[in-house]
């Protein structure tokens, strides 16, 4: 399975540069037949609450996802995806169970993480640039040289990711002056600065519409493409699983499982036109029809129904 | 221009409305004929604040004093328990009942315990001051770091913040609007204990000045002291007002925004 996650995972551009600098077997290969994935997830389980009460989010998930992959995570709600998501990001303990990342227990792993939720939680007694950088205050190795840089370099690197996401020029504008799209741009560079290792994104793009929505998948995957960040993405939206991830998995019903596991082989860049096209919709169909059924449902797609 | 023209329209209603009362006092009394023994007349009442001015300005002098320094201790105190309550769980669990039950005493019942400790003076009214404004700091504060968002606080925890990053960088500035409100309710508080423990026991203060007037039938100076109180509660209101909208004038964007 990781296999042949590994041959989808470089985009065609990155593959490239990737051989240009001589070292073909960094990326992919390399990484799958040496010792463990990025992260992985050992017969997880978790539980909520005592006794009768007893909420069982995840029963005895596995899962392995490959570093630099970009991985969505689908399935009925209240399945425990972000469950899910908060594990890996040390959030939270699994009940049983294990997970690594970087190859070791979770807590001892000293690597970069981001985070984005639907909302962005942007401090609104701060500008853009500063609540941009706040990771910057925080995370080492910056830390140490936040009061130092923070006017120059930390400065440009604000400004150059701003721009990347479209909000050049917003740095100096308070949150409340953003629209929700703006803001969760701003939410994207919060939790791009600290060059993270593993980015976690639970449902960032859910409160938007379809064109802003659509705008910031493909500003999503051009980040995904230079920085190459390891992704583990969250959402409702099959076709925003299809369009940015290399891999989706579904989730089953409480208490959630890992269900099915499909690679997506387009060629990146994707468009959005891409979405439209008879591949991409059976990919999705299929997907649509395993999460109904995992809701209880029929798994017989009915007619306009969500 | 607009805004400005606005607020002093604004000011200048409340104004007139505060002067159009005292004028309606005076012509009241005036015409009903009522004794200055029963309720002074407002010209009367100026007319004693100027008359006893030496005698009335060390007391005032005394009452501001132990209010500031009974706020004061009350602003620390509350500020402690209330980031301490707000921050962790076990400590607002194990906390709260306390500081409802010590709230729920009267106040004023405290004073003669006090005075049974330290005698009767000054630190009395310091003490009933600081002990009457704790509780609201302390709940605003711990309202404010309580209610930082959980997907902010994740963010932060996945930064590998530490409790110290998150209290410094969010939940503090995030419960200065709660905390500067409660500061204005609290100063006003703060009047309130210090008077009533003057009153009781101190033989100084605008309280005790107040007993001494009234057991002496000289009713215009009971409330020229009134007036002082009133005077000193509204300006220090004013100043926290200030401060607070120069501090979180974020918290009222949308205010902003408009003008
Ligand atoms: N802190 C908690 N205490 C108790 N139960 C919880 C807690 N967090 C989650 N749960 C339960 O665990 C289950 C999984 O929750 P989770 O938030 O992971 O779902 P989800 O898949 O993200 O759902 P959605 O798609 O609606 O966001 C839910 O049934 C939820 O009620
Ligand atoms: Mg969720």
């Amino acid at each position: 399975m990781t296999l042949a996650l590994a041959k989808v995972a470089p985009p065609p551009d990155d593959g490239m540069a990737a051989q240009e600098t001589g070292s073909p077997e960094t990326d992919g290969a390399a990484r799958v037949s040496s010792a463990r994935p990025f992260i992985e997830f050992e017969k997880v389980t978790v539980r909520f609450g005592k006794g009768d009460k007893q909420v069982q989010a995840l029963s005895e998930t596995s899962l392995a996802i490959a570093e630099g992959d970009f991985v969505a995570l689908v399935g009925p709600s209240g399945c425990g995806k972000s469950t899910l998501l908060k594990l890996v990001g040390d959030l939270l303990k699994p009940s049983t169970g294990h997970v690594f990342v970087g190859g070791r227990e979770l807590g001892a792993t000293p690597i970069r993480i981001g985070m984005a939720y639907q909302n962005p939680t942007l401090l609104p007694w701060m500008n853009i640039r500063d609540n941009v950088m706040l990771p910057l205050k925080i995370v080492p190795p910056f830390r140490s040289e936040f009061s130092a840089k923070r006017k120059t370099e930390f400065r440009d690197r604000v400004e150059a990711l701003l721009a990347q996401v479209g909000l050049a020029g917003f740095g100096d504008k308070f949150p409340w002056q953003l629209s929700g799209g703006m803001m969760q741009r701003a939410n994207l560079c919060r939790a791009l600065i600290h060059e993270p290792d593993l980015l976690l994104l639970d449902e960032p793009f859910g409160a938007l519409d379809q064109f802003t929505r659509e705008e910031l998948w493909q500003i999503m995957q051009d980040l995904w493409m230079s920085k190459k960040t390891t992704v583990l993405l969250v959402t409702h939206d099959l076709r925003e699983a299809g369009f940015l991830a290399n891999r989706i998995c579904v989730m089953s019903a409480r208490p959630g499982r890992i269900l099915d596991d499909s690679p997506v082989a387009f060629a990146r860049p994707r468009g959005i036109d891409m979405t439209y096209e008879a591949e991409f919709v059976a990919l999705n169909q299929r997907l649509r029809s395993l999460i109904v059924a995992a809701r209880g449902g029929t798994g017989i797609v009915q007619a306009g129904g969500h | 221009m607009d805004g400005l023209s606005d607020l002093i329209r604004r000011k200048s209603a409340s104004i007139a409305l505060i002067i159009g009362v005292f004028v309606f006092w005076e012509v009241a009394c005036l015409i009903g004929g009522i004794s200055d023994i029963v309720l002074p007349r407002p010209t009367q009442i100026i007319a004693s604040l100027i008359q006893y001015w030496p005698a009335i300005r060390p007391h005032a002098g005394q009452t501001l004093f132990t209010t500031l320094a009974g706020f004061g201790i009350g602003v620390l105190i509350g500020v402690a328990f209330g980031v301490a309550i707000g921050s962790s769980r076990l400590a607002y669990d194990t906390a709260y009942p306390l500081l409802v039950g010590i709230s729920s005493i009267p106040k004023v019942a405290v004073v003669p315990i006090f005075v049974l400790w330290f005698g009767a003076g000054t630190v009395p009214a310091i003490l009933t001051a600081a002990i009457i404004c704790i509780f609201p700091i302390v709940v605003n504060v711990a309202t404010g770091i309580a209610t930082v968002e959980p997907e902010l606080e994740d963010v932060m925890k996945t930064l590998k913040a530490s409790k110290w990053d998150i209290l410094w960088n969010v939940s503090l500035p995030r419960a200065m609007p709660y905390f500067f409100a409660s500061l204005k309710v609290a100063v006003t508080l703060a009047f309130v204990g210090s008077v009533v423990a003057e009153t009781v026991a101190s033989n100084r203060g605008i309280g005790n000045m107040m007993m001494v007037a009234s057991s002496t039938f000289n009713v215009p100076l009971v409330f020229a002291g009134l007036f002082i109180l009133a005077g000193l509660g509204v300006g220090l209101y004013a100043i926290f007002s200030l401060a607070e909208s120069r501090v979180t004038g974020w918290a009222h964007r949308k205010d902003l925004a408009v003008t």
